[in-house]
């Protein structure tokens, strides 16, 4: 049970890597990050790409678990899911981490 | 956000023929990474190497003894004597029930620069968006335990962005 939810949890992580893959989708992240939850309009104004465009990036990142959308309104309403992109990071993280551990005994090595 | 490289680099207090030695002779690299190579390097060598626990700190060959006797394989790309060293393998490959030759590989670059006090090592490693995710997912599952809190690529992102997203 413990390994099954484990691999789930990952197989989602995966997925965020493939969401976040994109200028445009990255962007996106900023904004909700930094101002909030946001309407689709509020998104799109002063942008260069079609709220179409913008519509259809963020159903890609809301079916990695990125970001939520709702219904207020008449409008749809997006937010960040703050947990994925907890989880995007960790892969990069932990490559990085067992350089830092070789890069280390490298020196250990060559300095001794 | 950068997914596709991971770059580092260490001021290493030594002289840089004893760093070169230590990167390109194939006993030496592998005496402080931990494993061992069936061959010395050359550009366009296919090596294979077993994982072997390193000798040079006893908590890190604790942690490595798990995987002692594993195989994988390493292509040496370039070899500029105390310049660069470079080759390419398929990160995190240590399950021997997968075939992972017919996968895409990283590549992997030591860069030597003499420095004043020492000799500034990069190691760069690319490639990483070319990785089947499910392998990136099984990376991240084998060694959840190893996972650091350092500043995470998303908070520096956003850092340089931060001036740019501002701007209407």
């Amino acid at each position: 049970m413990i390994k099954r939810n484990s691999a789930h949890k990952h197989r989602n992580s995966a997925l965020v890597f493939a969401a976040l893959g994109d200028e445009i989708r990255l962007r996106l992240v900023v904004r909700l990050c930094e101002d909030g939850p946001m309407s689709i309009t509020r998104l799109t104004a002063g942008s260069r790409v079609t709220r179409q465009a913008i519509t259809k990036h963020l159903r890609v990142m809301e079916s990695a678990g990125l970001v939520r959308g709702s219904r207020r309104g008449r409008e749809s309403v997006w937010q960040l899911h703050r947990e994925r992109l907890e989880d995007a990071r960790h892969y990069l993280d932990l490559i990085s981490k067992h350089w830092d551990q070789a890069l280390e005994r490298l020196r250990a090595f060559v300095e001794n | 956000m950068n997914t596709d490289c991971i770059e580092k680099h260490i001021l290493l207090r030594a002289p840089i023929s004893r760093v070169w030695r230590a990167l390109s002779d194939s006993t030496e690299f592998g005496a402080w990474f931990g494993v061992k190579f069936d061959r010395p390097f050359a550009p366009g060598a296919k090596m294979r190497a077993v994982v072997t626990p390193t000798k040079v700190n006893a908590d890190v060959a604790e942690a490595q003894k798990k995987y002692e006797g594993i195989v994988f394989e390493i292509t040496v790309e370039q070899i500029e004597p105390e310049r660069l060293f470079s080759f390419r393998w398929h990160p995190g490959a240590i399950d021997p029930a997968i075939d992972y030759s017919v996968e895409p590989t990283t590549l992997v670059a030591f860069t030597l620069e003499q420095k004043v006090d020492g000799v500034l090592l990069t190691v760069t490693e690319s490639g990483f968006d070319q990785i089947p995710l499910a392998r990136r997912a099984k990376a991240f599952t084998s060694n959840e335990q190893g996972w650091s809190m350092q500043t995470t690529l998303i908070e520096a992102y956003l850092d340089q962005t931060q001036q740019r997203a501002q701007t209407p």
